[in-house]
């Protein structure tokens, strides 16, 4: 086990398997994700109260999900790189960020085009879930703009990470919110007590989309990885000899 | 065509997938699009090092 983290901490390592993995874990994506819009769409039965509107949880639910997720992954990459100085866990944190960010604007979106045929508005001001997950976004720009900020890696690396640990404590407020204050957002469907409450028919496409984008997003996860340790590493021999191999021939 | 209209919400949920599956399509070639400009980048500064160096 250790000797397979070691060997994965070496950034040549990992730039050539995350080359390799990417393209299964978004080939691995696209089938439920196929399956669970073709199902979501048209197989499962329209919701008794919200008719054919209640479709969009299928995207929202997916994207409101990966949008705390990518956070968690950011906020744990950054907090291994701070701790055990390990500059891999740092360029996670880095990649993950903007991933987040267009995962925390889909959400957004894809609530507030839910809200309006169900709630009547598209947005409201002071909605606990609405405005923790505003906030989300906001701590991915605040984050990035640090990292944008700081000419030097390693300091860079550091605020962030930091930034990164004290915004954590925005996810669970997110996840509980519509459990500890009156929200307009209907209440948690599958992580709840006394089980999912939602008809199988409508859960299995959403539990495949949810599978299929986790998927998606750890292909686009590796991918920006990659990029981000071929330039970190630059100075780096195995760099020099990849991409102008001319040179040593 | 029937469920185009999708019982009278059609609009909300077809630009709810359009928006997802656009911004789904835009990481994917935003990421590539960002290694190939590090990879050549580099490439071209290891080859104007190079020459200079001859």
């Amino acid at each position: 086990m250790w000797t397979f983290v070691h060997k994965l901490s070496s950034p040549p390592y990992f730039y050539g398997l995350a080359a390799r993995m990417a393209p299964w874990f978004a080939g691995a994506g696209l089938l439920p994700i196929g399956y669970g819009t073709v199902a979501g769409l048209f197989f499962a039965p329209p919701d008794y109260q919200q008719g054919d509107a209640f479709r969009i949880i299928y995207v929202h639910v997916p994207a409101a999900y990966l949008s705390m997720l990518a956070y968690i992954v950011m906020a744990a990459t950054a907090g291994i790189g701070l701790i055990w100085r390990m500059k891999l866990a740092h360029a996670v944190a880095a990649a993950a960020a903007p991933l987040g960010a267009w995962f925390t604007f889909l959400a957004l979106m894809t609530g507030s085009i839910w809200g309006r045929p169900m709630w009547g508005t598209w947005w409201e001001w002071g909605d606990p879930r609405l405005t923790s997950e505003l906030i989300l976004l906001f701590l991915y720009f605040g984050y990035m703009a640090l990292r944008a900020a700081i000419d030097d890696p390693t300091r860079a690396d550091r605020a962030s990470a930091v930034l990164a640990l004290v915004g954590a404590v925005n996810v669970p407020i997110i996840h509980f919110s519509v459990e500890w204050w009156s929200s307009l957002h209907q209440g948690p469907t599958l992580v709840r007590e006394g089980g999912p409450a939602i008809e199988p028919a409508m859960m299995w496409p959403l539990l495949a989309m949810i599978f299929g984008f986790s998927l998606l997003f750890g292909a686009l996860l590796l991918s920006r990885v990659r990029t981000e340790v071929l330039f970190r590493e630059r100075r780096a021999r195995w760099v020099r000899k990849l991409v102008y191999p001319e040179e040593t021939a | 065509m029937e469920f185009l209209s999708m019982g009278g919400y059609g609009a909300y949920v077809w630009t709810a997938y359009a928006l997802t599956f656009a911004v789904v399509i835009l990481c994917l070639a935003q990421g590539r699009r960002r290694h190939r400009r590090v990879f050549n980048d580099l490439r071209a500064r290891f080859r104007a090092a190079a020459e200079r160096g001859k």
